[in-house]
């Protein structure tokens, strides 16, 4: 649509405020918010987890879980309708039609028993009269426009045989099939690899572009937000603590929360501390190989080479990072140096010990020398019990006795910055990154050799993301540690790693000291990784307030 | 796909023939000869032995296997002991009316528990979901047959509105017919229509929180689409599990259900064999089933690929 009045905002919320139900730790979810976004705008609604950013998303669409939030006061106008107001009969005609919502998980928003043509269908026949052909041709033309390849086959394929990057374009498809004139991204590229991130952040602004829509992009990476933001709001515990134009907030960033936040984005500048030459080598892999085989036992399928020759060390004191995206075999990496898994061949030698042939007798003592600690803080550790239990439950196996363990538990619990006195409480009384410091304490409590973190600070926010980094490599530096460090974050990796290694289907493409990994990338994969990653082009990191205006990098 | 069904068609060989045997042997070790059965109150033990002798039960246990297990491959189940007929027969015979009544609870156990499930999850914490809740318990903790004695008091005896006992075949014309199955298959669907009700209620409850639903309401679809359409489908196949487990179950509460209401099925005539220790015909029963029962398994596990295209043999 073409709206001549291009000043008319599309979206307007005015003083909205969302109430929680009782007994939660705040009154309301969203407190007075206020954005517009007018036509042609790309709005970003940055904050971190629990700030208030979807429920303001969901109020607009009216996808409120009921009885459990409610809007209370305010007003959310969509080209002067008040959609609070409205009968349920005409929010439904609006969604989808004039408004429209891409959502976080590519994997679950898309319904896996229906073709992708039926699920855009179902938009056209909900909302308009067109007849089957018709039908047909908007929805061919429309997987054209999201740059899908093949969209005969992409119409007639369901989700599971589609990647994370077509899945999402799939929905963007379904999103502006109608083209509407609100389109409201919440975290749309989060779950997704950096290069996938980059197609689509420059998909979405394609389109905006040449369709009017107005945006409101809600993320909780300011990385994104100097990659697209036309402007943007920042909330905090429900309330928008700074709104402006991009540039500027970036730039010269006034609330102290908004400063936290950019603050707290790491620097793509990789830190360059001196190196012990002599340090002891501690792990080292000689041609580790993983292959994954399938098919049946009659027909055998062709292998899948999730690792492939893999050559790596790492030094007593030292951190390796092991970069690449979903599939490279970062992980399957880790999961073989840790015996997890059984390496299909090659060795891996823990101070001249081969963990990959080792028998289970043997195995079980080199077992405590590697330790990990995972992604995902709210399923690693056993909601049934203390985590006090969690963390001596390792020593005591290897017997240590209990009042030993506890008395070490109660050191490691200081260490990672917690209250030893909190031992007998359980996970669901920790916060997310407390959570992540407590799996940290259960890895140190076996007193490892090698620590392999496998996207151990991903699924938090990133100013907890600072502080657990932070506590690692402070952690490294006391204990004189060997780290493995997995990510799937080139800015972390930067961060944290003395050595890098970039994988990438399977084989490692690039490997050297980080600083001269990210200054002078010789591998074009490498290349491109570096290129994709979202605000790339500007300073973040503690610097980054310092830094001169135009900066570059 | 096709090569799916081949395996499975050909495992069940092994499982029916091992169901066989098992049946064999069970019947020869329980207590009761049927040769004292058929001879009567009043027969003598030369009578007895006679009859004993007549019908080989005096050959060396391995003997008689070995004589039926060869008939079975052949196809043949043998001479009922207590009916007089050839085994084959007396299954065809019976097979009609107990189709007839697990259909037709069938029936009505699906169009009353699914959409109930749908309901009770949809209304998830209200007041009519609690009475689905309710109900089910109700339900499932009845027992057949007093449930079948209670429906045959009030609406045939109190109110007439149904006859008390017994079956017409179809050929009969097809009002006496249903007339004559509403209350068993009301009676034996209860208990299902429970279990069927719950597991649709719980495993569309669980499809409601996926992230797809809200996708569905974002494009403005109306609830009941949005429940038909995405929500259902994807708990169909714990919901289709539950139904074919629920066939096979069937055939324990055919059994009581037809002797309630003395329809002369495959249920009756499984009582009938086993209190005249039939062995040909308990052992034939038997096999049937299982067979039935292997069957709705494959179908099941078809169903699935329909159901969920992730699914692929």
């Amino acid at each position: 649509m073409s709206d001549t009045q291009t000043a008319a905002p599309v979206l307007e919320i005015t003083n909205l405020s969302v109430e929680l139900p009782k007994g939660t730790d705040r009154r309301y979810a969203v407190d007075e918010v206020s954005i517009t976004v007018a036509p042609h705008e790309i709005v970003c609604l940055v904050g971190e987890s629990g700030s208030g950013k979807s429920v303001t998303a969901h109020s607009v669409m009216g996808l409120l879980p009921k009885g459990q939030l409610t809007p209370v006061a305010g007003t959310i106008r969509l080209h002067g309708e008040d959609l609070l107001t409205v009968s349920d009969d005409r929010l439904r005609e609006l969604r989808g039609a004039r408004m429209s919502m891409i959502f976080q998980e590519p994997m679950t928003a898309l319904n896996p028993t229906m073709t992708c043509s039926d699920q855009i269908e179902e938009v056209l026949i909900t909302h308009t009269d067109l007849g089957m052909t018709e039908r047909r041709q908007r929805i061919l033309d429309i997987l054209e426009l999201v740059h899908l390849p093949d969209p005969p086959r992409m119409a007639a394929s369901y989700p599971h045989q589609l990647s994370g990057g077509q899945r999402k374009r799939i929905m963007i498809a379904m999103a502006l099939v109608l083209e509407p004139s609100l389109l409201i991204a919440d975290e749309p590229t989060t779950a997704l690899d950096v290069t996938t991130q980059a197609q689509i952040l420059k998909l979405i602004k394609e389109i905006q572009q040449t369709h009017d829509t107005g945006v409101l992009f809600i993320t909780h990476d300011f990385g994104v937000v100097a990659e697209i933001a036309d402007r943007v709001a920042v909330m905090q515990w429900g309330k928008i603590v700074e709104q402006g134009d991009a540039k500027t907030v970036l730039r010269n960033p006034q609330h102290a929360y908004t400063r936290m936040l950019i603050g707290a984005v790491p620097s793509f500048t990789p830190i360059d501390r001196p190196r012990d030459p002599k340090a002891a080598v501690v792990l080292k892999t000689l041609g580790l190989s993983k292959t994954y085989t399938g098919g049946t036992f009659l027909r055998r399928a062709a292998g899948v080479r999730a690792a492939d020759d893999v050559n790596i060390e790492v030094r007593k004191g030292e951190t390796l990072g092991i970069v690449g995206e979903s599939g490279s075999g970062k992980s399957t990496v880790a999961r073989c140096i840790a015996r997890l898994i059984d390496p299909t061949s090659g060795a891996v030698l823990l101070d001249g010990d081969d963990i990959a042939r080792a028998p289970s007798r043997q195995l079980r003592k080199l077992r405590r020398r590697v330790q990990i600690i995972f992604q995902d803080p709210y399923r690693s550790l056993n909601p049934r019990r203390p985590v006090g239990e969690s963390i001596i439950e390792g020593p005591t196996n290897y017997g240590t006795s209990r009042a030993d363990a506890t008395e070490r538990a109660r050191q490691l619990m200081a260490l990672v910055r917690l209250d030893p006195e909190s031992l007998d409480r359980y996970p669901h009384q920790f916060s997310g990154g407390q959570r992540q410091r407590i799996c940290i304490a259960r890895a140190l409590a076996m007193g490892p050799d090698l620590l392999i973190a496998d996207e151990a600070v991903s699924a938090l926010d990133v100013s907890v993301q600072a502080q657990v980094l932070d506590l690692l490599d402070d952690i490294r530096r006391r204990l004189d540690l060997a780290m493995l460090f997995i990510t799937h974050d080139l800015r972390v990796a930067a961060q944290v790693c003395d050595t890098v290694a970039v994988m990438h289907r399977g084989k490692v493409v690039e490997y050297g000291p980080a600083h001269s990994v990210f200054a002078d990338p010789q591998d074009d994969y490498t290349r491109s990784l570096f290129a994709a990653a979202p605000g790339r082009g500007f300073a973040f990191g503690a610097g980054a307030l310092t830094a001169s205006p135009d900066a570059t990098a | 796909m096709f090569g799916f069904i081949v395996n499975r068609l050909i495992a069940t060989i092994p499982v029916l023939g091992m169901v066989a045997i098992f049946v064999f042997l069970m019947l020869r070790l329980t207590p009761g000869d049927p040769a004292a059965v058929l001879a009567g109150d009043n027969g003598t033990p030369q009578q007895i032995a006679e009859i004993r002798e007549a019908l080989g039960l005096n050959e060396p246990i391995p003997v008689q296997l070995g004589i039926w297990f060869s008939n079975l491959l052949q196809g043949d189940f043998g001479q009922s002991y207590f009916f007089k007929k050839d085994v084959t027969e007396l299954i065809l015979l019976r097979v009609g009316p107990t189709v007839a009544l697990a259909t037709t609870t069938l029936i009505i156990t699906i169009i009353v528990a699914i959409p109930l499930g749908i309901i009770a999850a949809y209304l998830h914490g209200t007041w009519i979901d609690r009475g689905v809740m309710a109900f089910s318990v109700a339900g499932f903790s009845i027992p057949v047959f007093v449930l079948g004695y209670i429906l045959v008091y009030l609406f045939a005896l109190e109110i007439k509105l149904f006859p008390v006992q017994g079956y017409k075949p179809l050929a009969d014309g097809f009002w006496p017919f249903i007339h004559h199955l509403v209350l068993p298959s009301i009676t034996l669907s209860v208990i299902y229509i429970a279990l069927i009700a719950r597991i649709t209620r719980a495993s569309v409850l669980e499809i409601l929180n996926e992230d797809y639903i809200r996708t569905a309401y974002a494009k403005g679809l109306k609830p009941t689409k949005v429940l038909m359409k995405h929500a259902l489908r994807n708990a169909a196949v714990p919901i289709v599990t539950v139904i074919g487990i629920g066939i096979a179950l069937l055939i324990g509460g055919v059994v009581v259900t037809e002797s309630v209401f003395n329809i002369p099925g495959l249920g009756r005539l499984t009582v009938d064999a086993v209190l005249g220790r039939d062995y040909p015909t308990i052992q034939a029963v038997i096999i049937v089933f299982s067979f039935v029962y292997v069957l709705i398994n494959l179908l099941i596990d078809l169903s699935y690929s329909l159901l969920d295209p992730r699914i692929r043999y």
